[in-house]
Order: structure tokens, then C-alpha cells, then sequence
């Protein structure tokens, strides 16, 4: 039996799980877990700016492995400050450990220095989480940690260590577990083989079905057998948010995303569809609009490995506890039995009213000769990256026009907050990306507000050398608040325009990267194609873009899914 | 509606705290709470009075379902049960004729006295809630009460269910 310290057994049980990336930032009660991480280097440390950042990149390496991102902060303000990034990876279930410091067991409750209750901050935000009493206790509970992280619906837990359970000069025995099964804790993958049956049933019997896709397929790894499913039962796909690139987005059966800012097709698809297929998606309110109104006439199957997912906002017909893949395999076998010829025909009318849907060409907008607009933008790095980018994106305007003008071909590459909406998530995540994947274009699609909300961490792209493409729309606005303002307030424009943005190309020269601005339409194919040119190089595109641009098409507020604006002027 | 939900769970550190998390999270109310270590001291087994519709209750079970640390819920309201709840109430009396009168409803409820001075009575009684608290309305009209503590109702499934872990 080996014998070591309480730090050197944090690291060496971060080795044992399989940790290659530590994203953290050292402090007073984790010095002796930061002199056991300097003995090594098996785990990869990368030293944040800001802790916020530090759950951020541990959330986009997450999102674009499957593996769980971990986070190492000091007690205190160190664990504070990742509450906003652990909330985040809550809200769109990405499985993230997070390990913070704590005072001295003795000194617990006393109010000590850099002292907060972290298991009682973090609570209503994690899976799980673990206050660690013994130092023996430490592999056991950083093995159940990624154990309950990235099983089941994943999610962030939380392990607070104090700092004497530590002590570099104690020595203690190490034993990794090799067992971590709990008896409260039992995922169901498989799905109820009645519930299958009546799925399969009722989707072979509708004439109007729709699959409804959202980030749980992603989780479950579930495109391949999802892209079979769809191209036996002819059915079209409509994708949440979080679900984009779990279906291809270029398939002819991809009728985009749906929900607030989804395209007109998705929408009337499902608001007209008699039977919706719900796989891994929550219903949730940017989704359904009303949900009084919420698709009249359909028989509801919902899919969902999280039983509390089910029917709590919109009633299922037929609940299906399970992952996506499985339950995916499972009705694939139902349907082996079956008879699909008919199919196409079965659904011709349904694809002939589809196709009447989509000839309307909702995201149709009009770029004139000089200002840029933002979907241009978009189209405009789909076309430099040949669509085979990771793209991260903030919060706001320019979040919505990536998720409908560049389309997704594959699974964890469309890298976004979707839940929380956490402006200053893109540039951090897009790092975690990188690490993930180093040789992989990693790019940002931010705006002035968000970028400035983590724009520390560009130092730390520096010192990683990360080339990573910051393309940022710069509107001089907040763009989506001002979107709401000129819709709702009157175009009382309160508190939602910067008019001290600082030289963005200056800043990214000052912490050494390469900055571009573009400040009209002449100038963007040529500054784009410099910009994806260099591969050795982090690059901030600084780009000018219409200020009065809005999303569209948008769900009017208390109506039905398909009630929408589809431009200032025109509604459906 | 009222609702029983009994749940049981890991008798761990933080537990209780994350169930109540749920409760304040979500926004669903709790009448009453008892908790203690079951036979199996590993386990605590938690009842919880909240008032709910079919829609939230299903909710509040599923959602206290999925913390890590809880091993089954069960809402009791929905089939044969039985509960108990148990008070103790001290009481005031100034003359003879209120001590007696307080010593004959206490036999009326059955319940105990548990401690006497010569200015109080200290009484336990067991029953359901509206039995508690009609003991507590009797006990106003002949006596002053003094002070009153109440566990919380804890109930049991009738037969052979159970909350097994």
C-alpha cells in the first residue's frame, strides 16, 4: 500500500479517474494541493485569469469530449467565483468536477479568512456534492464525484476540501476504489419495453411525426443510431438549441432549430404534427412559447433519462425513462419487425406542407452594399472554416444568429450556454475547446457585451498559445436587450448602448494576439480569410455590424409555437 | 391537497439540507417534517406535510427522487396509511375545578401527563393533526397554554408496502 499525502492523493486520484486537463487557480488553501500538482505531469494544469473562466473551459473541454472538465480554486472568493460557471454546466447538464480549498476543519464556522460555506453556496446548483472530514476519505470521493458527474443526466459536482486533509506533511494509505456503486444512485438507461411498444406504435400509426431533438441525444452519443431513426420513419427533425449537430443541420430531414428564434418550418411542423418524437429535450419555455397553446394535436413520446424532465412542464403521452441511444436501439429493433415501405408515401402530404413552410425562407434578410449585417458574419466564417469549426458562442444576439446560419454537421461542435445564458461564456470555453482538441479550429462568436465579461482570459490564450478566432460583432449595443427594448419598451434604449468601447484590435495587440478590424462589407471576405489563414495565432475580428439588425423569426410572447414575427413587419 | 411524501435516505451530512433545498428551490410548502435514523441507522426516513395538486406532488417526488442521496419516495396520501403525531403541551391552572377539568379531558384524548407542579400540568398526546389540535383548543378553554411543541406527523404505509432500500 502506497503511502502519501492528502494532496499528493488528490492528484494522484485525478490521475487514477483519468484527468489529463486541470483548469484552476491557486490560493491559500490549496497550497499544498498546488506543490503536490508541481511534483507531476500527468495532469495538465492551466492557470485561469478569473475562476469564473476556469469552469467555463472545464465546461467547453466538456462539452466537446463527453469527458468530465475539472476545476481546481481556492477557498473563499476562489470558490465563489465559479459559482456562475457551475451554474452553467447545471443548467445544460455537462458533467464538471469542481475542487475548492477550505479552511482547516477546526476552523469551520469560525468566519476564518477566505472561509465560505461552499457545499451550502453551490447546493441548489449542483448534482452533487462532498465536504471531505478524513484524508483517507479523498479517493473515494473524488471517484464518486466523476462517477455521479458523468452518469446518468451529468452535472457538476462540487468537493470541498479543508485545507488540514491536505497537509503535504502528513502521510496517509492510498487506495483508489474500485467500486463505486451506491445503492441510492441508479441510473435507468434501458427504456420500458411497453413504453417502446406503445412509441413505436403511435409513431407508425401518425401522419404527421416529428422528432424533437435536444442535448440529451448529444450526451448519449446518440447520432448515429438518431440519423437511422429519422431516415427509416422519413420524419422530419427539428432541433433544440443545445440539440444542434446532434442531426445534421445539412440533411434534407433538418427543418432547424425551434423554439423562440426557430425557423418558421420547425415551428409549424410542430405545432400542426400528431405524433412529436422528444428526444433528450426538457420542453422548456423558450421552447413551447404558451404552453396552453403547446401543439394541439399531438400525441407527446418523451424521451429522457431524467424522470423529473417528464411532464413538468408539458404533458407526455407516453414517457420513456432512459438515455437516447438505448432507447433509440431499442425502438430501432421494434421497428426491424416492420413493415416501412408505405413510409414516404405515408408522409408525402406532411412533407408537401413542410416544403410549403419552408419556401418562405424565414431566415432570408437583406445585406445592402456597405454596413455589415450580422448574419453575413456568420455565413461568412461557415464559409472560411468550411463548416468544420468548433464554434463557441456568448450570450445574445449573435448566439442566435450562429445557431441558425451555421449549420452543425456533427455532434459537440456547437459549444454554447443555453440554459443559464451566461454572457462571457464563448472566449473560456472556446479555450477549454482548444485544449481538448489542439489541432481544431476553435472559434468565438461574441458580441461587445460578452467579450468583455471574460476578456482577462486572453492572457491566458497567450501563455497557452491558443490560436484561437475571436470573432466579435460589435453592434456598440447590447444587442438583444435593445432588441427587446425597440419591440417592447418603445425603443427606450435604457442602459443597453456602450459608448466607451475600447480599441479592441489595441487590446488583443496589447496582450500579444493579432486584432482586425472590419468596418464595412468590401473589407470582411479578405480580412476572414487572414484571419482563418493564421494558425499559429489567436486573432480578434473586430467587425462593425448594423446596429439595428433584430433575430427573427421570434415567437410572440403568449401565443402558440408557431405565432411569430418574421420580420419588423411581417408576422404569420 | 394534503399530502404525506415519506422519503428515505442516506443518513448523511448535508441530506436533510439538500431536501429542503428542493423545497425553497421550487417553491413548494411544507406544513410539517420529522426525521429520524431508521432500525437501520445507515438510513433516515423523513416525512413531509406539504400541500400540493397531483401535478406538483408528482413533481416534488421526482424531484426528490433524483438527489444523490436519496434512496425512495413514496407518497402515502394515495393509498392506506396510517400517521401519527405527537405534542407535547404545557398548560397553566389556576384553580381546582380547571386542573380537574384538564385531568378528565386529558383521559377523554388519552393522553399522558408527564409532569406536574402546582402551577402545571406538562401533557404528551398522539394522534393525527386534527386530533392535536382539537386537544390544544380543549385544553385553551379550561387552562392557559403555556407553551406547546409538535413533532410532525410521521406515517406508514398499511400491509406489506414499504419504503425498502
Amino acid at each position: 500500500m502506497r503511502m502519501m499525502s492528502g494532496a499528493a492523493m488528490v492528484v494522484e486520484a485525478l490521475k487514477d479517474v483519468g484527468v489529463t486537463h486541470l483548469f484552476g487557480y491557486p490560493g491559500g488553501a490549496v497550497l499544498d494541493i498546488y506543490d503536490a500538482l508541481f511534483a507531476q505531469d500527468a495532469v495538465k494544469h492551466v492557470l485561469v485569469r478569473h475562476e469564473q473562466a476556469a469552469a467555463h473551459m472545464a465546461d467547453g473541454y466538456a462539452r466537446a469530449t463527453g469527458k468530465t472538465g475539472t476545476v481546481l480554486v481556492t477557498s473563499g472568493p476562489g470558490a465563489t467565483n465559479t459559482l456562475t460557471g457551475i451554474a452553467t454546466a447545471y443548467m445544460d447538464s455537462i458533467p464538471m468536477v469542481v475542487l475548492s480549498g477550505q479552511v482547516p476543519s477546526m476552523h469551520i464556522g469560525e468566519d476564518a479568512f477566505q472561509e465560505t460555506d461552499m457545499v451550502g453556496c453551490s447546493r441548489p446548483i449542483v448534482k452533487h456534492s462532498f465536504l471531505v472530514k478524513k484524508a483517507t476519505d479523498i479517493p473515494m470521493a473524488i471517484a464518486k464525484a466523476y462517477y455521479i458527474a458523468n452518469t446518468g443526466r451529468p452535472g457538476p459536482v462540487v468537493v470541498d476540501l479543508p485545507k488540514d486533509i491536505v497537509n503535504v506533511q502528513d502521510s496517509h494509505p492510498y487506495v483508489f476504489p474500485s467500486d463505486v456503486s451506491m445503492r441510492s444512485y441508479n441510473p435507468t438507461l434501458k427504456g420500458h419495453n411497453k413504453q417502446i411498444k406503445k412509441a413505436v406504435a403511435s409513431l407508425l400509426k401518425a401522419k404527421r411525426p416529428v422528432l424533437y431533438v435536444g442535448g440529451g441525444a448529444i450526451t448519449s452519443e446518440a447520432s448515429g443510431v438518431l440519423t437511422i431513426l429519422a431516415e427509416i420513419l422519413k420524419a422530419p427533425v427539428c432541433s433544440t438549441l443545445m440539440g444542434l449537430g446532434a442531426f445534421s443541420s445539412t440533411h434534407e430531414q433538418f427543418i432547424g432549430m425551434l423554439g423562440m428564434h426557430g425557423t418558421l418550418e420547425a415551428n409549424k411542423t410542430m405545432h400542426n404534427s400528431d405524433c412529436i418524437l422528444a428526444l433528450g429535450a426538457r420542453f422548456d419555455d423558450r421552447v413551447t412559447n404558451n404552453v396552453d397553446k403547446f401543439c394541439p394535436h399531438a400525441d407527446i413520446i418523451h424521451v429522457d433519462i431524467d424522470p423529473a424532465s417528464i411532464s413538468k412542464t408539458v404533458n407526455a403521452h407516453i414517457p420513456v425513462v432512459g438515455s437516447v441511444k438505448t432507447v433509440i436501439d431499442q425502438i430501432l429493433e421494434q421497428l426491424e419487425a416492420q413493415d416501412l415501405t408505405q413510409q414516404e408515401e405515408k408522409l408525402s402530404d406532411w412533407w408537401e406542407q413542410i416544403s410549403e413552410w419552408r419556401a418562405r425562407k424565414c431566415l432570408k434578410y437583406s445585406q445592402g452594399d456597405t454596413v455589415i449585417k450580422p448574419q453575413k458574419v456568420i455565413e461568412a466564417v461557415y464559409e472560411h472554416t468550411k463548416g468544420d469549426a468548433y464554434i463557441s458562442s456568448d450570450v445574445g444576439q449573435h448566439q442566435m444568429f450562429a445557431a441558425l446560419y451555421y449549420p452543425f454537421a456533427k455532434p459537440r461542435r456547437w459549444i454554447n450556454s443555453g440554459g443559464l445564458g451566461t454572457m462571457g461564456f464563448g472566449l473560456p470555453a472556446a479555450m477549454g475547446v482548444q485544449f481538448a482538441h489542439p489541432e481544431a479550429c476553435s472559434v468565438v462568436i461574441t458580441g461587445d457585451g460578452s467579450i468583455q465579461m471574460n476578456i482577462q482570459e486572453l492572457s491566458t490564450c497567450l501563455q497557452y498559445n491558443l490560436p484561437i478566432k475571436i470573432i466579435s460583432l460589435n453592434n456598440r449595443a447590447l444587442g438583444m436587450v435593445r432588441q427587446w427594448q425597440d419591440m417592447i419598451y418603445k425603443g427606450r434604449h435604457s442602459h443597453s448602448y456602450m459608448d466607451s468601447m475600447p480599441d479592441f484590435v489595441k487590446l488583443a495587440e496589447a496582450y500579444g494576439h493579432v486584432g482586425i478590424k472590419v468596418d464595412t462589407l468590401d473589407q470582411l471576405d479578405d480580412a476572414m480569410a487572414r484571419c482563418f489563414a493564421e494558425k499559429e495565432r489567436l486573432v480578434f475580428m473586430d467587425i462593425a455590424v448594423d446596429q439595428n439588425e433584430h433575430v427573427y423569426p421570434m415567437q410572440i410572447k403568449y401565443g402558440a409555437m408557431d405565432d411569430m414575427r418574421l420580420s419588423k413587419t411581417e408576422r404569420t | 391537497m394534503r399530502r404525506i411524501i415519506s422519503v428515505l435516505m442516506e443518513n448523511a451530512p448535508g441530506a436533510l439540507s439538500r431536501i429542503m433545498g428542493v423545497f425553497s428551490q421550487r417553491g413548494y410548502n411544507v406544513d410539517s417534517l420529522c426525521v429520524a435514523p431508521t432500525s437501520d441507522e445507515s438510513l433516515s426516513r423523513l416525512t413531509i406535510i406539504t400541500q400540493a395538486d397531483n401535478k406538483v406532488t408528482e413533481q416534488i417526488t421526482k424531484q426528490v427522487n433524483k438527489l444523490i442521496d436519496v434512496l425512495r419516495v413514496a407518497e402515502l396520501t394515495d393509498s392506506a396509511h396510517v400517521e401519527r403525531e405527537l405534542m407535547l403541551i404545557k398548560v397553566a391552572t389556576r384553580t381546582e375545578i380547571a386542573r380537574a377539568e384538564v385531568k378528565r379531558n386529558v383521559d377523554i384524548f388519552r393522553a399522558r401527563i408527564l409532569d406536574v407542579t402546582s402551577q402545571h400540568y406538562t401533557i404528551e398526546v398522539t394522534g393525527t393533526s386534527d386530533k392535536l389540535t382539537a386537544f390544544s383548543d380543549v385544553m385553551a378553554q379550561s387552562a392557559e397554554i403555556t407553551e406547546s411543541a409538535r413533532t410532525g406527523v410521521c406515517g406508514l404505509s398499511r400491509g406489506d408496502r414499504a419504503l425498502r432500500p
